[in-house]
């Protein structure tokens, strides 16, 4: 298994000390996306390139790490990263979120609230809030030095316009530390009031577009929006199945042809947490919901 | 129109001139247009008009000269010490930019709201109904049917485009307007139209604006004062009725005498 033709973490030193780099400056500018040289890594892009360079530029020996995938630690994409730190750096892994030192993300924050010390690493696919408004790099670019951001708003307005409320659902825009725009990676905005004031550092690592950003602890983080319509945090309006949770972030699962459906933690470590202290299975039929008629 | 105490000009250019490599653009320009004031920038294709509108509204930079624009806080600063934020906060607060082409100066996948708002929210307005409130004013004032408020531009006739860019760029009480051929492209009653409701809005507002058109006719219906350029350099000057009615220069003859009678 420690298999010796790795170098610790897969990366080379040299590498990591680049990737480090531009962490550390993404941390001392907070929001502003720092470019930096993306490698080639051992999967396609799409399945966290970015945020596996990242862990494996900060990883050391006796960090404990854990990797979700939209909330779930067994499903294909967190599985396979978990064994690939496993098998190239020989570090412990865990699905507990307070004992992981290293939480590496898919478009998800944990349920359980972070501490300090530990680092949350998000995948990201696009990390320009501003691409699909304005498609040119050099302008948004541009946009961004010089804090010219209402083209954002005309996007919640157009939101408001068609839908009659701001219908983002995920990668809904933040503004970090009064200063720049940034894109959350498509975590449902549910999670977003959890980026303000976290005491754990959040970094985000788009391999495709090599761009590394960063909120460090504590950050001013506040979710853009209208005075008359602000922002609202959106869940399904219902508890979780399996353990009764009513707080946290849910699934919709389509049971059958007749539209039965049930809801469920979209967290499933927090979700298994709670039933082992005994909460929730009240039983199937009750959980589910009639289709409407 | 021109206020007490506003000898000053609003926009001031001196000795402009633009080298595109050995091609010239325009040579040694100076004019001053005055608050309230519209001047007409007439000429053939390939005389300098384009260049020199580029080089007024900072898009170009000069190879010579200096352009100078008296601030809302009435200092007369020049343009080209301006910060790049300063510049573009005159651009989407103290000016307008009126394209040939629609689609240059609107953003065709967002809606006609969206598109008048956004110099508001640029400028930080947060409240949505407000916005919205402006924007079907805007779009009333320019005659353009505020149902169709939430429709994107391309659902919009070529006219139409053109007066939703024009609200675009009034929404912010802008005191200059920098406008490219604003009826190029438009068949004639729909330029009529056009005319009739920039000539009533620059009236209404006070505007000063810089005209660049080939068409004698937009010249003499929206310009208190006409310059004709031929070769990169202006030729001939003056208030519109007295230039087009006696033109001095053999070349402003030439022009005035090649309109089509109808």
């Amino acid at each position: 298994m420690n298999a010796p033709a790795y170098n610790f973490a897969y990366l080379d030193e040299q590498s990591k000390r680049m990737i480090r780099r531009a962490i550390l400056k993404a941390i001392a500018v907070p929001g502003y996306q720092v470019p930096f040289a993306s490698r080639e890594m051992p999967m396609p892009y799409g399945w966290g390139t970015g945020g596996v360079q990242v862990t494996a530029a900060i990883l050391g020996p006796h960090d404990s790490l854990k990797v979700i995938d939209q909330g779930s630690d067994d499903t294909t994409n967190a599985v396979s990263i978990r064994k690939f730190f496993a098998k190239t750096a020989g570090v412990q892994t865990t699905t507990s979120t307070l004992k992981a030192t290293v939480i590496q993300t898919r478009h998800r924050i944990p349920e359980t609230p972070l501490r300090e010390g530990q680092v949350l690493v998000f995948q990201v696919p696009i990390p320009e809030p501003l691409r699909f408004l304005e498609p040119r790099e050099t302008e948004t670019r541009r946009m961004h030095a010089l804090a010219d951001y209402g083209l954002m708003h005309v996007k919640l307005y157009e939101d408001i316009a068609q839908h009659g409320r701001i219908a983002t659902t995920y990668a809904y825009p933040v503004k970090v530390e009064e200063r720049y725009v940034m894109d959350p990676s498509p975590t449902p905005k549910f999670d977003n009031p959890k980026m303000h004031d976290c005491p754990a550092l959040q970094l985000f690592g788009a391999g495709r577009e090599k761009r590394i950003y960063a909120i460090p602890p504590y950050s001013n983080v506040v979710s853009l929006d209208f005075e008359d319509h602000p922002f609202e945090r959106y869940r399904h309006d219902g508890k979780c199945a399996l353990c009764g949770a009513v707080d946290s972030f849910l699934d919709e699962l389509i049971m059958d042809d007749h539209g039965r459906r049930m809801f469920m933690c979209s967290d499933t470590e927090y979700c298994e947490t709670r039933r082992a202290l005994g909460n929730g299975a009240q039983g199937f039929s009750k959980a589910t919901e009639a289709a409407p008629a | 129109m021109i206020g007490l105490g506003n000898e000053r000009p609003l926009l001031a250019a001196q000795g402009l001139s633009k080298w595109y490599g050995r091609q010239l653009g325009c040579r040694d320009i100076s004019f001053q247009v005055h608050e309230g004031e519209v001047l007409a920038v007439v000429g053939e294709s390939g005389s300098g008009k384009s260049t020199l509108l580029q080089l007024l509204s900072t898009q170009l930079e000069p190879s010579a000269g200096r352009i100078c624009y008296c601030m809302r806080d009435g200092i007369t600063r020049d343009l080209a010490a301006l910060s790049e934020a300063e510049r573009r906060f005159l651009f989407r607060t103290d000016w307008g930019y009126v394209h040939q082409d629609p689609p240059l100066g609107l953003r065709m996948a967002v809606s006609a709201g969206a598109n008048v708002g956004e110099r508001l929210m640029a400028v930080g307005w947060r409240n949505y109904r407000r916005i919205r409130t402006t924007a079907v004013d805007w779009l009333d004032r320019v005659e353009i049917d505020s149902r169709r408020i939430d429709e994107t531009p391309r659902t919009y006739s070529g006219g139409m485009r053109q007066r939703l860019q024009i609200a675009r760029n009034l929404v912010t009480n802008p005191r200059l307007v920098f406008m490219d051929e604003p009826t190029g492209g438009l068949d004639v009653s729909v330029q009529a139209r056009l005319l009739d409701l920039l000539r009533g809005i620059v009236a209404e507002l006070g505007l000063a604006a810089v005209v660049v058109t080939h068409d004698l006719a937009v010249a003499r219906l929206l310009s208190h004062r006409i310059m004709v350029m031929k070769g990169g350099e202006v030729i001939e000057s003056g208030l519109t009725d007295q230039v087009l009615d006696d033109p001095r220069e053999p070349y402003t003859q030439l022009l005035v005498s090649s309109v089509l009678p109808p």
